[in-house]
């Protein structure tokens, strides 16, 4: 599909009436959390929170009933996510399962393993993350060496991966590994495993990010057991199942949203009676803001009609980003505040954002792929 | 109705558009064949009521044609002529023959059936068989005025060539008028005229993107295709990404109006477009090098639509300046249910912050 057939589309009344019932349950949530902490948007991590919230059902919400979803549909997922994200909810804990694992297992798990994993990620108890990168394999993914072996009917896993969020608090990973060695089609012969982090043999060391969190690890995986029930999907179709999976990773409210706890204490700072440039950008923020929000919901409207949506995915996440990472350079330029970890909360949430605004860019693909997957589209490469 | 329109449309322009009748044009020509292929099959009528003798098409049905308006760079006031006569339908009156457009920036006084005053800025002034406009003060009225009847008609053009005319009226009898419907406000012309230049632009910008593309495949240097290369690749992938976001913002401007304008689908339409425009027009240029810089190529044809058609109806810095005192006015709690407010049955969302 092209780009530019990205079509208009609202958000059903059904998914909408869900809007309310969200609002008034965070409004007692998030009452008492600091700006700065809400600024953490998607990497705030509180696992009683995730708890709360898959007893509301707001969990691996588009999950059929008989896997303890409530079988929603993609917009009143998208209503609850948005709602989470624009009042900085707490919500790395489950994020991954619910983004990413959830859909995935449903697409290409076996029954046996939706049974197994997806009623607990539903309740909010059961974390995942996502090994992909490697300290050798950045943004060319497919370069990667980690590698499962067949050992009887069980397979041998040996390798690293980096860059792993949550991994040091995460029940499962769902990792990127080899079965076959590396031929002249390097898209071949890899595999999806889940990875029980408990396992003998997997250690998980946290890396501190520039802001002083822990937020990302390495994981070293050596002799790990895993059965043949812990393949998912077909061996040797892992770059296609990936592939699939990151068009769900890219369009979300997430790629919009990183910023909106320091566009609100932006305003309050400017006040009532902004000067022009003020005016300006804080208008064109909130028009950006706008119109991304209704392509990112194009894009939902897509993946609820089974279409692959993976260049329109790449276009909202790009676009979505670069707004994202001005929003601290933009508040920097129009309001005289000195970032600070000690000062007022618009002081805190600009230090904060301003050292988290690179990575922004990096998670989930970097720009330079985002936009060659654009140029593939259209016939340049 | 979409599709209907959106074949019929691509084939009249394609059949009838080329850059030499553009360049005609822009030395005073009328695109006379062209104009009555329109009329012939409705297309200037399309969104006026069927009561009236028109297609009935909501606004989300017409924005097909506005944006294929701006991709053929339609030497006339198409687009201007569509929303003319949809305002006189809604208003009730009659919709006109012949090119009719609207004057939003006008000083027009009306007393005792006549009108006086000077409209700037109109689109096709000089061809015009009539203008519409705005009354403002305690009894706000939509006017239509013959163009025959103006004292004075001064010819102006934008940026591109295109005729954007001022027009005196003198004590000139008002051919027909009604008084505003209930919530319009005078202002809405000009978010009218906003909405109708930011599907124009994304239409341009589908053409740049188009032109930009193919010239890369097509033009070989250092041996291969420059689309070959990945730093052309890059800047044609924010090209791609800023036409999709300006058409998907015009798009949900037209959508969200229905009897009233959607006011902050609209301007952040106009905003985005801008911003598209300003970053998708470079990149066009800096790709098709020196060529596309002359005056024989067609390149121009568009990127100089889009410089003249982002100030048109208010330019970035206007709305932004306009939304922006609006979101401060309004304080950071207002912000996040503004942007998400659904669209209510009359399809004007945020009324109560932006009006």
């Amino acid at each position: 599909m092209m780009l530019t057939q990205l079509r208009y589309s609202r958000i059903p009344p059904a998914a909408e009436a869900l809007r309310r019932e969200v609002r008034s349950f965070l409004d007692v949530e998030v009452r008492d959390l600091p700006a700065v902490r809400r600024a953490d948007s998607w990497m705030g991590f509180d696992a009683a929170f995730s708890g709360r919230l898959g007893a509301r059902g707001w969990i691996g919400m588009t999950v059929p009933k008989r896997y303890g979803g409530a079988q929603a549909s993609a917009f009143a997922r998208y209503v609850v996510i948005e709602e989470l994200l624009a009042a900085g909810a707490p919500v790395s804990a489950h994020w991954f399962a619910d983004r990413q694992s959830a859909p995935m297992l449903l697409r290409f798990g076996t029954e046996a393993q939706k049974e197994r994993l997806l009623p607990a990620i539903c309740r909010g108890e059961s974390f995942f993350c996502i090994g992909m990168s490697e300290p050798g394999s950045g943004s060319d993914l497919a370069s990667i060496i980690t590698r499962a072996r067949r050992d009887g009917d069980r397979w041998i896993l040996n390798g690293r991966k980096i860059w792993t969020t949550n991994a040091h608090r995460s029940h499962f990973m769902i990792t990127l590994v080899r079965t076959q060695e590396k031929n002249a089609e390097r898209h071949r012969g890899m595999s999806q495993f889940i990875v029980d982090l408990s396992r003998p043999g997997i250690t998980v060391r946290p890396i501190r990010d520039l802001t002083g969190d822990e937020q990302f690890n390495e994981v070293v995986l050596e002799n790990v057991e895993l059965a043949d029930s812990d393949l998912v999907g077909v061996e040797g179709q892992g770059w296609e199942q990936v592939t699939a999976e990151l068009a769900y990773e890219r369009s979300g409210p997430e790629r919009i949203l990183s910023c909106m706890a320091l566009v609100n204490t932006l305003i309050d700072s400017v006040g009532r009676s902004p000067d022009a440039l003020q005016a300006s950008e804080l208008g064109r923020i909130a028009a950006r803001l706008f119109t991304l929000r209704n392509m990112s919901i194009a894009v939902t409207a897509q993946l609820q009609s089974g279409e692959n949506p993976a260049v329109a995915a790449a276009c909202v996440k790009d676009l979505g980003v670069t707004l994202e990472q001005e929003i601290p350079e933009i508040a920097q330029a129009i309001y005289d505040m000195e970032p600070s970890s000690e000062g007022s909360d618009h002081a805190k949430v600009l230090a904060h954002l301003t050292q988290l605004a690179p990575s922004f860019s990096l998670r989930g693909g970097t720009r330079e792929i985002l936009r060659g997957i654009i140029a593939r589209s259209l016939e340049l490469r | 109705m979409r599709e209907l329109f959106e074949t019929t449309i691509e084939r009249i322009f394609s059949d009838l558009i080329s850059p030499a009748l553009i360049h005609q044009c822009a030395e005073g020509a009328w695109a006379a064949e062209l104009w009555n292929t329109l009329e012939a099959a409705e297309m200037t009528w399309a969104a006026v009521p069927e009561a009236l003798g028109g297609a009935g098409a909501t606004w989300e049905e017409t924005y097909t044609l506005v944006r294929a308006a701006g991709t053929h760079a339609v030497p006339a006031p198409f687009a201007d002529t569509l929303l003319a006569n949809w305002l006189l339908g809604r208003a009730g009156l009659q919709p006109e023959k012949g090119p009719v457009a609207i004057a939003a920036h006008s000083n027009l006084i009306y007393a005792g059936g006549l009108a006086s005053g000077q409209l700037d800025k109109v689109p096709w002034g000089r061809q015009l068989k009539r203008i519409v406009a705005m009354v403002a003060g305690e009894d706000p009225q939509l006017v239509v005025l013959d163009r025959a009847n103006a004292a004075q008609v001064v010819t102006r053009t934008n940026l591109a060539g295109e005729p954007r005319d001022t027009i005196s009226f003198d004590r000139a009898p008002v051919i027909h008028a009604a008084p505003l419907t209930t919530g319009s406000h005078p202002e809405d012309l000009l978010l009218h005229g906003a909405m109708l230049r930011s599907a124009q632009m994304a239409g341009a910008l589908q053409s740049l993107l188009q032109m930009t593309a193919r010239y890369a495949t097509e033009r070989v240097q250092f041996g291969k295709p420059i689309g070959h290369f990945q730093v052309i690749q890059q800047q044609i992938a924010v090209l791609a990404e800023h036409t999709a976001c300006s058409l998907l913002a015009a798009e949900a401007a037209f959508a969200e109006s229905a009897s009233d304008v959607a006011r902050l689908p609209i301007m952040a339409a106009k905003i985005c477009a801008g911003e598209a425009a300003s970053i998708g027009a470079a990149i066009a240029h800096a790709v098709h090098g020196a060529i596309g810089f002359t005056d024989e190529h067609s390149l121009h044809l568009k990127t100089r639509r889009l410089w003249a058609w982002r100030a048109e109806y208010g330019s970035q810095s206007y709305w932004s300046q306009r939304l922006g005192q609006s979101v401060c006015n309004s304080g950071s709690r207002a912000l996040w249910p503004m942007l998400t407010q659904p669209a209510t049955p009359r399809g004007s969302t945020v009324t109560e912050i932006l009006s």
